[in-house]
C-alpha cells in the first residue's frame, strides 16, 4: 500500500507556539489540520512538506462562539460540530447544508473549517499517484509544463473543490489570518486566486485562524451541491445564496456564489446588483441562472462531462433561490442529494 | 437409513465465518506478520506500449535495506490462466503492454524503503505505437501486442451457427436490428490484493495469498519456478471481496516466493488501490449487434448476435469470455436457430477477464432491452411477451444446452405481481416508470479451465472419538460463504450441529483440490461432493451402530447429534457414542466425496463454454423517476426474484442477491473503467483516468433503494439439496431493467452502460429536435469473423458436432502456414 514519506511533525500548545514554528521554513511546512486530504496527497506524493505543524492541541483555534453580531468559529473546529451546533442551523442554514455534504461523517469528525477553507485544488491529472504523474510527464501544478486540462493554458486551471468557501462567501464571512508579523482580516472572496497552483492569498506564515459570519436577522440562506453520489464526493457544482427580504418581501441584500467551476470560488455580483429591491420572481431568478451560467467555467478534470456541470449552474441556481424564497422543494433536494433509499 | 425433515438446510442462520468478520478477527492476507518479514514494491511501466532496452538496478541494490531486486530476466517463464495464453511474465521481459504492466521488483527491509527504491532503478524504452481501442486495434495489425493469437491484433475470433438463421429471418415477420455497448469496468474489492510467501524449515515454500483459485494459483507457482508442485503450497486467505478479481494467478504472488526463495525471509506485498485497477481482469467493454427475428405473436425465430470486445493487454480469461458473450442466450428463451460471432482484441490497456456474470452480462443488457424494443413495437406487454417464449424445462437447446429445473416463469409472475405491473407500466405519469429483466447464469462450469478427467471438487472427512467432524475442501472462502455451506451440508447429512463441524478450506497441502471460486460452481459442486462423503461417513459409523443395537441398518436415524432407530428412539446414542462404536470396529474413520459434471452435450469446438450442471434464473423490475430537468435518476424500488432450486441459507442467499443488485447498479449507473489519451503530438500517454476508490464511482451503502426479494424454491436434482447458484445470477436483469423503466418513464432509449444523467438529457433533446430519441452506440464495425462452424439444432436431428469442422480447422492451418 502507499506508505507516507518521512516528515516531522509539530505540534505547538499554543497559537503563539504555532506562529512562532511556522515563521521557521514556512516553505517546508504543511498545517495538519484534520489531515484528511493533506496525508493522503502526502501519499500519493503531491506534497511533500518536510514539517507538519499539527493544530490538534492548539486550544485558542477550537472554538466556536457567538456574540450580538457575529458567529466566530476558529481555524481548527471540526465541520461535525459546526454541523451539530444549533446556532449555524438557525443563522447561516448554508454554511450547515454545505458541511453536511462534505466527505463522510467519519471524515467530518477529524477535517476542520480552515482545512476546508483552504483546500488545495483538485484535477484529475493532479490528484493521482507519482507514477501515474510520472506516466503523463507531470503537469503545471506538480513537477510538469503542461497544463493537460488545455494544454495551452498558461495557468494551472486546477478547480476549488471546498464546499465551505462559497457558502460563507454567500453569508458575508471574513477571515482572519495570523503570523508572527501581525494579523489581518479579508473577505473571505479576497482569500482566493484564480489560479489552481496560487490559489490563496494567505502567505506560508499565515495560519487561518478564524472565521466571522456577520448575525442578520431574516437571512434566509441555501447550499445546493452537485456530485455523483449522495454519500461522499468533492462538489462538481457549489451554489450558494444568502437573502434578506424586507417585510413587503422584496429583497433587501442577496449574495450569491458558486464553487467548484474555477480555480476559486465565484461571487455572482450580477445576483445582487438584479434583485436587490426586487421582488423574488420566477423571471428575476432566471435571470440571475443566466448571470450565474455565463460566469462558470467548468473544465474536463473531474467527474462528469463539463457541458453536463455547466449546464446544472443554471438548475442548481434556480433551485437555491427557489429555497430561499420559500418554495417547497424539499423533494428536490433530497433526488439531487441521491440518497437512493 | 431413514428419511427425515432437514434440520439445518433451507433455515436462515448465522453464517459459520461472520462473527470474526464482523468483530474484526478474521485474519486477511495483509494482516499476516512473521518473523523477519521483508516487504516487496513492483515498478510499473509508465509507458502504454515499448519494448525494454535495458534496466539498471544497480543503484536500487545498493541502498542500504534493499534485500533484492528482480527483473523479468529472474522469471522468464510465461504463465497465465488459460492454457492457451500463457502470454504473461511476472515481470515484463522484453516489452511492456500497457501502463501499469510491472517491470522489477524491489524487496526491502520496508515498504517505505522498496517504493524509494524503485525510483532508483533506471528502464531505457523504445516506444512502440499504442493500440488504445478495438477499432485501432482492428486497424492496425502492426505492431502486435503479442506475437500469437489469430491474426494481428485480433486475440480470438469465434464464429458459429445452430441451424439456419437465414430460414429463420425468412419465416420472421419483423427482424430487429440493434447495436449495444457496455463500457468496461471493475470488480473494486474493497481488499486489494495482498500475499506472504515464506519458506517452511523443511525447505518448501508457502504462499498466503488473497485469491478465489488457490489450485490455479498452485500450478502457475510450480511452473514459473520449475518447483515440483508437493513443494508448494498455497493457502487461500479469508478475503474482502473478489467477484472475479482475484481468479488468475497474479505476478506479485509469483514474485514474492521467487523472493522467499532467494532471501531464505518470508515476503509480503500489499497491492495499492491503483495497482488493483492495473491487475483489473474486469468487465469487458462489449460492441454488440443483435439482429432478432420475431413472428407477430412474438415467437422468436432466429437471433445473430456479434460482439467485439476490448481485451486490453493479456489473455486472462479472455477466451472464455469470449464465448460467453454468446452462450447463454438461448438458456432463458427458445431459439430456433442463433448465430453467434464473437471477436476480442488486444490493446494497451489493463488485461480484462471475468467479473460477477463473466461475458454474459454484456450481451443479456442487449438481449432484455431487445425485447422491451420487440414487445413495444408488437404491441405486447414485456413481461407477458418473455412469458410466452420462456424455454422448457429439460430442453437441450439450439446450441446443445442442456436445461434442469427452470423456475423462469414463476421469476416474471413474482416481480410482477409484487411490483404491481399491471397498475404501472405505461400508464404512471410522465417522468415515472418500470422496466423488466431476466437472466440466466450457470451453476458452475461443466468444463475444467485445463483439460483432465478428476474431479472437479473433492471433499475429505475426518471423524473422530472427540464427536468432531472435521471437512476438508479446496474451496476458497472469498466472502461468498462457502465455508458455510461445506459446514451445514456435512452437519445435515450427518445430523449434527453447525458447532461439531469444523471446516479447513483453500489450504493445497490440507485439503482436497477444488477448482476455486468462480462460475458459481462451489456450492453445487463442493456442496455435491461434501454430500457424498458425508453418506459415506454415515453409512460408516450406522453399520456398527446398528450391530450394537440389534436394529436394521435402513431404521437409523441422524438427527439432532443423535443417532437412534427410527421406532424407539431413546434407544439411540449421541452421535459422538457412535463415532467411538464405529471407530472401534473400522479404526481410524475418514471418507471423501467428489463431483464431476456431466458431460456437455456439445461437441463442437468451443462448446465446453456454456455447459453447466443446471442454471439459475432470475426476473427484476425496476421503478424509476427520471428528473427532466438535469437528467438525475431515482430508484423507487427494485423487485427481483431469484430461481434458486432450494436455498441453503436463506439469509446468505438473500445477501448475494441484494449484492448482486447493489454491483449490478452501480454498473448501471455510474461505473466506468475509462482511459485518458494525452494530446498525441505532446506525449503518448495512454492512462486510466481515475485508478482511485473516490474518483471511480461506484455506490456506497447509503445511495441503496429498497429491494424486495423473493427465492423461488423449485429443488433441482443436480444440485446439493436441490440448491442452484446464486451469486451472479441477479446482477444481469439489473442494468437492462433500469434502461428498460427509462423508456417508460420518459421515452428514451439509452442502449449503452452506464445510463447517465448526461445521456438521459442528450436522449431528451434528440426527442425534443425530432430526433430518434435514443443514446448508443452508431454502428457496428467490420469484423473479420471466421467462416462459421455449422452445427445442427437438436430438432434438425442433430448430435452436438458440427458438420464442417474438418474443413475449417484445415482452413486455419493453411492460413497459419
Amino acid at each position: 500500500m502507499l506508505r507516507l514519506p518521512n516528515f516531522t511533525l509539530l505540534q505547538p500548545q499554543t497559537l503563539s507556539e504555532a506562529l512562532a514554528l511556522l515563521a521557521v521554513d514556512p516553505h517546508n511546512t504543511a498545517i495538519l489540520a484534520g489531515g484528511t486530504d493533506l496525508l493522503p496527497n502526502m501519499k500519493r506524493r503531491q506534497q511533500t512538506p518536510r514539517r507538519l505543524i499539527s493544530l490538534r492541541h492548539v486550544s485558542e483555534l477550537h472554538k466556536l462562539a457567538v456574540s450580538d453580531a457575529e458567529i466566530r468559529i476558529g481555524g481548527a473546529v471540526r465541520l461535525r460540530a459546526i454541523e451539530d451546533a444549533p446556532i449555524i442551523a438557525e443563522e447561516a442554514l448554508a454554511l450547515r447544508q454545505a458541511v453536511s455534504q462534505i466527505a463522510t461523517v467519519h471524515i467530518r469528525g477529524t477535517a476542520t473549517l480552515g482545512g476546508n477553507l483552504c483546500l488545495d485544488t483538485r484535477c484529475d491529472y493532479y490528484n493521482q499517484s507519482e507514477p501515474w504523474r510520472q506516466a503523463i510527464g507531470y503537469c503545471k501544478k506538480k513537477d510538469g509544463d503542461i497544463c493537460w486540462v488545455a494544454t495551452s493554458s498558461p495557468r494551472c486551471l486546477a478547480v476549488s473543490s471546498t464546499d465551505a468557501a462559497p457558502a460563507l462567501m454567500a453569508l458575508d464571512a471574513k477571515v482572519q489570518l495570523r503570523s508572527v508579523r501581525g494579523d489581518r482580516e479579508l473577505s473571505l472572496s479576497d482569500l482566493y486566486h484564480n489560479d489552481g497552483i496560487h490559489y490563496l492569498t494567505k502567505r506560508p506564515d499565515e495560519l487561518l485562524t478564524q472565521v466571522r459570519i456577520p448575525r442578520r436577522p431574516g437571512l434566509r440562506s441555501a447550499y445546493w451541491k452537485l456530485r455523483r453520489r449522495g454519500a461522499f464526493d468533492f462538489p462538481l457544482l457549489g451554489v450558494a445564496v444568502a437573502v434578506q427580504l424586507d417585510e413587503e418581501g422584496l429583497v433587501r441584500d442577496a449574495r450569491l456564489a458558486l464553487g467548484a467551476v474555477s480555480s476559486q470560488p465565484i461571487l455572482v455580483e450580477e445576483a445582487g446588483k438584479r434583485l436587490i429591491g426586487q421582488e423574488l420572481t420566477n423571471d428575476q431568478i432566471d435571470e440571475v441562472a443566466d448571470a450565474a451560467y455565463s460566469l462558470a467555467k467548468p473544465m474536463d478534470h473531474a467527474d462528469m462531462s463539463l457541458s453536463y456541470r455547466k449546464g446544472m449552474v443554471r438548475s442548481l441556481v434556480r433551485s437555491a433561490l427557489r429555497e430561499v424564497r420559500g418554495d417547497d422543494i424539499a423533494a428536490d433536494r433530497q433526488r439531487l442529494m441521491r440518497m437512493l433509499g | 437409513m431413514s428419511q427425515r425433515p432437514l434440520h439445518i438446510i433451507g433455515k436462515a442462520r448465522r453464517r459459520v465465518d461472520g462473527r470474526a468478520k464482523v468483530s474484526g478477527e478474521t485474519r486477511f492476507a495483509d494482516d499476516l506478520i512473521l518473523p523477519r518479514m521483508l516487504f516487496c514494491r513492483l515498478l510499473r511501466s509508465p509507458l502504454p506500449h515499448a519494448r525494454i532496452v535495458s534496466i539498471d538496478v544497480s543503484r536500487a541494490q545498493a541502498l542500504p535495506g534493499v534485500h533484492l531486486v528482480l527483473t523479468g530476466a529472474d522469471l522468464p517463464t510465461t504463465f497465465g490462466i488459460l492454457p492457451v495464453s500463457q502470454d504473461e511474465h511476472a515481470l515484463c521481459l522484453d516489452k511492456v503492454r500497457f501502463v501499469g504492466d510491472p517491470v522489477a521488483a524491489v524487496i526491502a527491509q520496508t515498504e517505505l524503503l522498496a517504493e524509494e527504491a524503485l525510483a532508483l532503478i533506471n528502464v531505457k524504452y523504445e516506444p512502440l505505437t499504442t493500440i488504445a481501442s478495438p477499432e485501432e486495434a482492428l486497424a492496425q495489425s502492426e505492431p502486435r501486442i503479442h506475437d500469437y493469437g489469430d491474426s494481428g491484433n485480433i486475440h480470438k475470433s469465434v464464429a458459429m451457427s445452430f441451424g439456419s438463421v437465414e430460414q429463420g429471418f425468412a419465416e420472421a415477420d419483423h427482424i430487429f436490428d440493434d447495436t449495444f455497448s457496455y463500457a468496461g469496468n471493475t470488480h473494486l474489492p474493497l481488499e486489494t490484493h495482498a500475499a506472504v510467501a515464506a519458506l517452511d524449515p523443511d525447505g518448501k515454500l508457502t504462499i498466503w495469498s488473497s485469491t478465489q483459485t488457490p489450485h490455479y494459483v498452485h500450478r502457475s507457482i510450480a511452473k514459473v519456478l520449475a518447483l515440483p508442485p508437493s513443494r508448494v503450497r498455497v493457502i487461500a486467505t479469508p478475503q474482502g471481496g473478489g467477484f472475479g478479481g482475484k481468479t488468475d494467478p497474479f505476478n506479485h504472488e509469483i514474485v514474492i516466493c521467487k523472493a522467499a526463495l532467494v532471501t531464505g525471509r518470508p515476503v509480503k506485498i500489499c497491492l495499492s488501490r491503483e495497482e488493483v485497477f492495473y491487475c483489473h481482469r474486469g468487465r469487458h467493454p462489449v460492441l454488440m449487434r443483435l439482429r432478432c427475428g420475431v413472428k407477430q405473436d412474438g415467437t422468436l425465430t432466429a437471433l445473430h448476435l456479434q460482439t467485439l470486445l476490448d481485451g486490453g493487454a493479456y489473455g486472462s480469461y479472455g477466451v472464455a469470455s469470449t464465448f460467453y458473450t454468446g452462450a447463454l442466450q438461448t438458456v432463458t428463451y427458445h431459439l430456433p436457430s442463433y448465430r453467434f460471432e464473437g471477436c476480442r482484441v488486444f490493446t494497451n490497456k489493463p488485461p480484462c477477464g471475468p467479473k460477477r456474470g463473466h461475458g454474459t452480462v454484456q450481451p443479456r443488457f442487449g438481449q432484455e432491452v431487445q425485447l422491451d424494443k420487440i414487445a413495444v413495437a408488437l404491441g405486447l406487454d414485456p413481461a407477458e411477451l418473455r412469458l410466452r417464449i420462456v424455454e422448457k424445462p429439460g430442453a437441450l437447446t439450439a446450441n446443445f444446452l442442456k436445461i434442469r429445473t427452470i423456475g423462469l416463469a414463476e421469476c416474471i409472475r413474482s416481480v410482477v405481481r409484487r411490483s404491481g405491473w399491471a397498475d404501472k407500466h405505461r400508464k404512471l405519469p410522465y417522468g415515472r416508470g418500470v422496466g423488466i429483466a431476466c437472466s440466466s447464469y450457470l451453476s458452475g462450469a461443466g468444463m475444467p479451465i485445463y483439460y483432465n478427467d478428476m474431479a472437479h471438487s473433492g471433499v475429505q472427512l475426518k471423524l473422530d472419538r472427540s464427536g468432531l467432524v472435521t471437512a476438508f475442501c479446496g474451496a476458497a472462502e472469498v466472502g461468498q460463504g462457502s465455508d458455510d455451506v461445506l459446514c451445514a451440508s456435512v452437519a445435515e447429512v450427518l445430523g449434527v450441529e453447525i458447532a461439531d463441524v469444523k471446516v479447513v478450506t483453500g489450504d493445497t497441502d490440507l485439503s482436497p483440490v477444488d477448482l476455486g471460486s468462480y462460475s458459481s460452481r462451489v456450492t453445487l459442486m463442493m456442496g455435491n461432493a461434501a454430500i457424498q462423503a458425508a453418506e459415506r461417513a454415515r453409512e460408516l459409523v450406522a453399520g456398527p451402530v446398528a450391530a450394537k443395537l440389534g436394529v436394521p441398518v435402513e431404521q437409523l436415524v441422524f438427527s439432532h447429534g443423535r443417532v437412534f432407530p427410527a421406532a424407539a428412539p431413546e434407544t439411540g446414542m449421541s452421535f459422538r457414542e457412535a463415532v467411538i462404536i464405529a471407530e472401534a470396529v473400522h479404526g481410524t474413520l475418514g471418507t471423501t466425496g467428489s463431483y464431476k459434471p456431466p458431460k456437455p452435450a456439445a461437441l463442437f469446438k468451443g462448446g465446453g463454454v456454456g455447459p453447466s450442471p443446471t442454471y439459475s434464473y432470475t426476473a427484476a423490475v425496476i421503478e424509476v423517476e427520471v428528473d427532466p430537468d438535469t437528467g438525475w435518476l431515482h430508484i423507487e424500488k427494485i423487485w427481483i426474484a431469484h430461481d434458486i432450486g432450494r436455498a441453503l441459507n436463506p439469509t446468505l442467499t438473500r445477501g448475494q442477491v441484494e449484492g448482486s443488485v447493489y454491483m449490478g447498479l452501480g454498473e448501471a449507473l455510474m461505473e466506468e473503467q475509462a482511459f485518458r489519451r494525452l494530446p498525441p503530438k505532446l506525449s503518448g500517454a495512454l492512462v486510466h483516468r481515475t485508478p482511485s476508490i473516490l474518483e471511480y464511482k461506484s455506490l456506497t451503502s447509503l445511495e441503496m433503494p429498497d429491494i424486495d426479494t423473493e427465492l423461488i424454491e423449485d429443488p433441482d436434482p443436480s444440485g446439493p439439496f436441490g440448491g442452484k447458484e446464486v451469486g451472479q445470477g441477479p446482477l444481469l436483469p439489473i442494468m437492462p431493467a433500469l434502461a428498460n423503466a427509462i423508456f417508460d418513464a420518459v421515452g428514451v432509449r439509452i442502449d449503452e452502460v452506464p445510463i447517465t444523467p448526461e445521456k438521459i438529457l442528450k436522449g431528451l433533446a434528440n426527442l425534443q429536435a425530432g430526433k430518434p430519441a435514443r443514446v448508443g452506440p452508431k454502428g457496428f464495425p467490420t469484423v473479420p469473423y471466421p467462416e462459421p462452424l455449422q452445427v445442427p439444432t437438436p430438432w434438425q436431428g442433430g448430435d452436438g458436432r458440427a458438420v464442417n469442422d474438418a474443413v475449417r480447422s484445415k482452413d486455419k492451418r493453411a492460413k497459419n502456414v
